[in-house]
């Protein structure tokens, strides 16, 4: 090796000791998902205006790297121009759409923010109810096994049989669309694979002396469960439910797309894409800015489901 | 292995009956299906009576679900579409081709960069190629569907003008025009499956890769070509086998997606639009098929991995 290589391998090797913070923590994913989480929280604060008000004046306007409009160009949904600096609205106000606005002249960046509200939301309640649930049958067929056990496995695989996302269209029809029913749906869809692992991890622990001791130190079964199985595998659930959370979300975001999601004029992104679609040839930052928001949260996720499951729960890797 | 097919066919029949149940109770959940009926306009009360004995609506509910599954089964008259009136088997026998064909295109999408990638990645460990094959998985798995199908058309129908978008081109005047209708839907369809079996096949080959009869191998002299297709690549495909089920479920859910973004005349599209219009022979018949598909798929993929793996046999 001569002098050069070495000095390429050691540039190398600073340049991975620059990586090395990025590859041990997850920075960058946990910081969209803060950037994301303000957002939803303080959505009203945060999003610059009302993502509800429609501008008709503003339809379709474009992102501010596009030329400015002319006076009569505003209202023709198939020319790009954008409005800033152009009094619109009643009170003469002069709007600044930072990604362009959507086909009824709403601004996009206030919706993207009021939908990170929805779509975190939906999933954060889906997935608590779905992973309590799955959890709490999964240590059931697990520690009591037997015929307890089949019936409940039996349940899970029927369940996986059906495919989810016309059983989630279907139901969310059926039921109305709210947001509850939204949300029971979307628990229905993460339950089953939370109660599968789990089951498996106590069918596992419950073999394990410190088990039979309690059982013979007069523990309850409820007190078996939670204070011995439940920490046991509460590694398992968390990693499991992290990564769920991603697919969650994109099992929301596909619901609002075909329209069975919360309704409108909730800001979805799901929806708002669907809007999209029809002014790709103008305006197609209207489909885009919204997807782009699903795809950085989901990828977000997935990046920290990976690093948990890295470092918490090796095993679950080959899967 | 007599025992586990039995005991797996016993399964299948039990699932069968129970998504049965579960289609039918959906289609009565709303209640009485002649609300439905109802927005066409008036209705007389000789009508309402007239459509509950077309319809056996005026029997318990039970009775209702036993003529439901023996016509369907043994008869294979799941009625007639209310929208369109034609029998809801002649509407899927109709839709099915299409969708077929978008679901051959993409598992031939998926085997040909999932497989290859898969195996890229884990020979070629921490190179650029295994950054690249990772990064394509990462973003199969995290890249919305019907976002995808409208990016991609928005970069390569809107911008390029490359490829046509909307149905599926059975007007074209030749193969080659024909053709060009099915990359979108085929990469929309396929990618996230494409991503799962490629992070599959790369980390079974990793697995392989570091076993003793590679090394052995290796010690040999056995060249590396020879060590990654003969020893390492046949072992290491047995574990993405199970994964074609998965496929398979990505597939029907992924159909309704990428069907309604690009206009594709499928069942996906079909089963979607009979939901929306409460036309419940169809869809429940639709959903019917779906599931029956899957659950045969599952079956046959679960016979022929304990035939392949005996280990699966006897847990």
């Amino acid at each position: 090796m001569n002098i050069a290589d070495l000095e390429a391998s050691n540039r190398e090797s600073t340049l991975a000791r620059t990586f090395y913070v990025f590859r041990r923590w997850p920075l960058i994913p946990i910081l969209i998902l803060s950037i994301l989480a303000i957002c939803a929280v303080f959505a009203p604060l945060v999003a610059p205006y009302d993502p509800e008000q429609d501008q008709l004046r503003a339809v379709l306007a474009s992102p501010p790297w596009y030329p400015p409009c002319e006076e009569g160009q505003l209202t023709n949904k198939f020319e790009s121009c954008n409005t800033n600096s152009i009094p619109l609205g009643r009170d003469e106000e002069v709007y600044y759409f930072a990604i362009g606005a959507d086909q009824l002249g709403r601004d996009l960046l206030s919706r993207i923010i009021y939908g990170a509200r929805l779509s975190l939301s939906l999933a954060a309640i889906a997935i608590a109810i779905g992973t309590l649930f799955g959890t709490t049958v999964g240590l059931v067929a697990g520690y009591y096994g037997g015929i307890i056990d089949e019936g409940i496995m039996r349940v899970v695989d029927v369940f996986n049989a059906i495919p989810y996302i016309l059983l989630a269209i279907a139901l969310v029809f059926v039921l109305g669309q709210h947001f509850w029913v939204v949300a029971f749906v979307l628990a229905l869809g993460s339950w089953a694979g939370i109660a599968r692992l789990v089951r498996g991890q106590t069918l596992q622990v419950r073999n394990f002396d410190y088990i039979a001791l309690a059982t013979i130190a007069g523990a309850s079964t409820t007190r078996i469960m939670l204070k011995h199985l439940l920490p046991a595998v509460a590694n398992t659930v968390v990693v499991a439910t992290t990564l769920q959370v991603g697919s969650t979300i994109l099992s929301e975001s596909i619901l609002s797309f075909l329209g069975a999601g919360v309704p409108p004029p909730t800001p979805s992104w799901g929806a708002d894409i669907s809007n999209g679609r029809e002014y790709l040839g103008s305006a197609w930052w209207v489909a885009f800015f919204p997807g782009m928001a699903i795809f950085l949260t989901v990828l977000s996720f997935n990046f920290i489901g990976d690093w948990l499951r890295d470092r918490w729960d090796p095993r679950l890797r080959q899967i | 292995m007599k025992t586990f097919i039995l005991r797996r066919l016993l399964f299948l029949v039990f699932a069968i009956f129970a998504a049965t149940l579960v289609v039918f109770a959906l289609s009565r959940l709303q209640g009485d299906p002649r609300n439905v009926m109802l927005n066409v306009g008036y209705v007389s009360p000789e009508q309402w009576e007239a459509w509950g004995k077309q319809f056996h609506l005026d029997k318990p509910v039970i009775v209702q679900y036993a003529i439901w599954i023996g016509k369907g089964f043994f008869q294979g008259d799941f009625g007639d579409s209310l929208k369109t009136g034609k029998p809801v088997m002649q509407m899927v026998a109709g839709f099915a081709p299409a969708s077929l064909q978008l679901g051959l295109s993409a598992v031939l999408f998926v085997l040909l960069t999932g497989i290859p990638l898969g195996i890229l990645s884990a020979v070629k460990r921490g190179t650029v190629w295994d950054v690249f094959g990772r990064t394509f998985a990462v973003f199969g798995q995290a890249l919305p569907p019907f976002w995808l199908g409208i990016m991609l058309i928005l970069v390569f129908s809107v911008t390029l003008d490359w490829l046509p978008s909307g149905t599926r081109g059975h007007d074209a005047t030749n193969f080659y025009e024909r053709l060009k209708y099915f990359p979108m839907p085929a990469v929309t369809l396929g990618w996230l499956a494409s991503a799962g079996l490629m992070r599959l096949v790369r980390s079974s080959m990793l697995e392989v890769l570091d076993s003793e009869f590679v090394k052995l191998a290796r010690a040999k002299g056995v060249s590396t070509n020879k060590v990654i297709w003969k020893h390492a690549f046949r072992n290491a495909l047995i574990p993405p086998l199970t994964f074609a089920g998965l496929i398979l479920v990505g597939f029907i859910g992924g159909t309704v997606v990428t069907e309604t973004v690009f206009a594709w005349p499928g069942l996906g599209q079909m089963t979607y639009t009979s939901i929306i219009n409460n036309d419940f022979p169809l869809m429940t018949g639709a959903v019917l098929v779906f599931t029956l598909l899957y659950v045969f798929a599952i079956f046959l993929i679960d016979i022929l991995y304990a035939f392949i793996d005996p280990r699966i046999r006897y847990s």
